[in-house]
């Protein structure tokens, strides 16, 4: 017996309608795809050329990155290797107006939207939180806590909307975050107020050692959206140009005042979660094996190549600047970056309290100690 | 400002108005919360800030303290000056990531790039007969987050002043409203007051100093004026402000009297008292008379209506008090 069918229910209920039909809102059962299904749909060639280029870089990027942290240059690395299709597609979706919400693995993302590579590392490299002005770049901090910056996206965007500004926020939440309060606060929020912003969940398989499995109950991820009123997709994350696609038409809905859309994409973290995790304790040679088969970076070479968009001179140049900006980047690093210690009191507060100015001045004198030793 | 004639107003009042009088000269100034729209707020605080200014203006928003929080700091992110209200104190704490994680620190992460001017207005502490999580004073958690400005009015000027004050701060207010003092009245038109970290002596005297803040401030006066028949002269400090914390009205003081006694309705232990008395005493030991002491709320959960009166501090708590200062007379 349905809750329609029991005696007296219609009476029960009598204003009771479903505001929304849900059916429009459900993900398709299948990931969407575009790369390996034959010649039929169009390319753009310019813009595979960038998400190609993108990928290149982004998987070079995470190799030195990693390596980095092995020299101990970097406290830490959650790389995104495997995951290059996502980072570098979320990027170049934006307009330069829009913002981009990243947490702490998508510093590829902030350097694929055009951030200086050394200054997004700042975070992971222990010299400050925050090398960069947000403002500046239109990338908010990368956020460590899981998903308390999905909120952040929301209000931003709801303030933009507000102000008649063309602006869309972009945030990014891995799988473990869907779990989080403050991914569903931030979902619900945003479809109650119409923001004009897009969710992007990287589904990587595990929350450093959880799995899926033991995360949610959910169809998939992409599901959640549709308790919220607003539609959800479901992609295959390594696939570049699909996921480049379905974002874009994301953003383009939250753009002419369709509302937030939530985009699961399904991927996988081919690395550890970072340099102190240990992957074998929870995943399989066969697994990571099998999902380096559908590799992001394999998968838009091998299209392009067979669709006559890329050849061995264009692939070696792309190879080549890859290697510039990792050699690039090395040197950087390894320069010692110059701290000033009194900056820890610079910008606790607008202005120092008198508290502050005592603890400033404490650590003036033990400096001028050590100098004289 | 203009100047406006005298007129008895409420607390509850006088913080309306500091909000309509930001609203409307800084249209950056936006509120939002649980109810603070067309129900003008369970305490009515904000009553009729959404029909003056418009829904966009004033928001009701989901029921959800993290995302009324996360979303104030995107919209601050944006340039926008939000003023967020968590209905009751004890309904704050699925904020506190938000709080202590983003709102405290992102002007220090960005290294000043990103300030971010939000005021969180708390309805805090006991006294008017509410149920189980309706009356916690929870000032000694956001004391112990740095970036985090943390004030309290006790009276209906300050209530306006302050809020003000804190509206227009580039850094995070949490602003304690205390709700007892909600329907107190005094003779008031809109004006300055002393500005956020500034302490004031609201009675001057010789024998002893009451430091205390927010609800216990007209419990202290009142001991004043009783204490006057043990021929005992009290000063009163209202601390208004716990961070920044105002340590030299409060000691010039301490060092005037030479005798001290902190009060506050929260748990002693762990609670503002403490710190208070450790940073007198580090300061005005060959001033004192007597250990500083503290008469705070008990080291208990806050405690069910009918018995609250037992927990709260009172005048005769007070008193007790500074007779154990080991008189003189």
């Amino acid at each position: 017996m349905t809750v329609q069918e029991l005696p007296g229910a219609a009476a029960a209920y009598p204003a009771f309608t479903l505001r929304t039909d849900p059916a429009p809102l459900l993900p398709d059962p299948e990931p969407y795809r575009v790369l390996g299904l034959g010649t039929d749909s169009p390319l753009d060639p310019e813009l595979m050329r960038r998400l190609y280029e993108g990928l290149v870089r982004g998987r070079r990027y995470n190799a030195q990155a990693t390596a980095l942290t092995k020299q101990g240059r970097l406290a830490v690395y959650p790389s995104s290797t495997g995951q290059e299709a996502c980072e570098v597609a979320a990027a170049l979706v934006l307009e330069k107006q829009d913002w981009l919400f990243p947490s702490y693995r998508d510093t590829l993302a902030a350097v694929a939207r055009g951030l200086d590579p050394v200054e997004a590392l700042t975070l992971l490299r222990g010299d400050w939180h925050t090398g960069y002005d947000p403002r500046v770049h239109r990338i908010a901090p990368l956020c460590t806590p899981l998903a308390t910056q999905l909120p952040h996206a929301v209000g931003l965007a709801h303030a933009a909307r507000l102000a008649g500004d063309d602006v869309v926020a972009l945030a990014m939440v891995g799988d473990g975050g869907t779990s989080e309060g403050d991914f569903h606060e931030a979902m619900n929020f945003a479809a109650v107020w119409q923001a004009p912003v897009v969710f992007l969940v990287q589904n990587n398989g595990f929350a450093i050692s959880v799995p899926l499995a033991k995360q949610t109950a959910a169809p998939s991820l992409a599901h959640k959206a549709v308790g919220y009123g607003m539609p959800g997709r479901l992609v295959d994350g390594n696939d570049a140009a699909a996921v480049h696609e379905v974002l874009s038409e994301a953003m383009l809905r939250a753009r002419s005042g369709g509302g937030p859309t939530l985009v699961e994409a399904v991927t996988y973290r081919m690395e550890a979660h970072t340099n102190a995790d240990d992957a074998t304790r929870y995943r399989g040679d066969a697994e990571v094996e099998a999902w380096r088969a559908h590799d992001p970076v394999d998968l838009l070479e091998r299209e392009l190549t067979g669709r006559g968009m890329l050849d061995e001179t264009a692939i070696r140049a792309v190879r080549e600047g890859a290697e510039t900006m990792a050699a690039d980047l090395r040197t950087r690093m390894n320069a010692d970056p110059v701290l000033d210690p009194m900056d820890l009191f610079a910008q606790v507060y607008a202005e120092q309290t008198s508290q502050l100015r005592e603890q400033a001045a404490m650590l003036r004198t033990e400096l001028d100690a050590e100098d004289e030793r | 400002m203009t100047t406006v004639a005298a007129k008895p107003a409420t607390m509850a009042q006088a913080l309306q108005r500091a909000m309509r009088d930001a609203m409307a000269e800084d249209p950056r100034v936006h509120v939002l919360g649980e109810d603070v729209g067309t129900l003008g707020g369970v305490f009515r605080v904000t009553d009729g800030l959404a029909k003056e200014f418009g829904e966009d203006r004033c928001t009701d928003t989901p029921l959800a303290e993290a995302g009324i929080l996360g979303t104030a700091v995107g919209m601050a992110m944006y340039g926008l000056r939000p003023v967020v209200e968590m209905q009751f104190d004890a309904f704050a704490y699925p904020a506190f990531e938000q709080l202590i994680s983003h709102v405290a620190k992102t002007r220090n992460r960005t290294r000043g790039a990103m300030p971010l001017p939000i005021v969180v207005r708390v309805p805090y502490g006991g006294g008017i007969g509410g149920v189980e999580h309706h009356s916690d004073s929870s000032e000694a958690y956001y004391m112990a987050t740095p970036g985090l400005q943390v004030v309290a009015p006790a009276t209906v000027a300050d209530a306006y002043g302050l809020l003000r004050e804190a509206i227009a701060s580039d850094d995070p207010v949490v602003f304690l409203e205390p709700k007892r003092l909600y329907w107190s009245k005094a003779d008031w038109s809109p004006h300055p007051v002393e500005p956020i970290g500034r302490a004031v002596v609201r009675r001057t005297g010789r024998s002893a100093t009451l430091i205390t803040y927010g609800p216990s401030v007209p419990v202290c006066l009142e001991a004043a004026e009783a204490a006057k028949e043990e021929g005992w002269d009290l000063e009163v400090v209202d601390l208004r402000s716990l961070v920044p914390f105002d340590d030299e009205t409060v000691c010039a003081s301490v060092r005037r009297t030479g005798r001290a006694v902190v009060v506050h309705e929260s748990a002693g232990f762990g609670g503002p008292g403490g710190e208070i008395a450790a940073r007198v005493t580090e300061r005005c030991f060959h001033h004192l008379e007597a250990p500083v002491l503290r008469v705070a709320g008990f080291d208990i959960p806050y405690p069910p209506p009918m018995l609250e009166r037992h927990h709260l501090p009172g005048v005769d708590r007070v008193l007790d008090a500074v007779a154990r200062l080991q008189w003189e007379v």
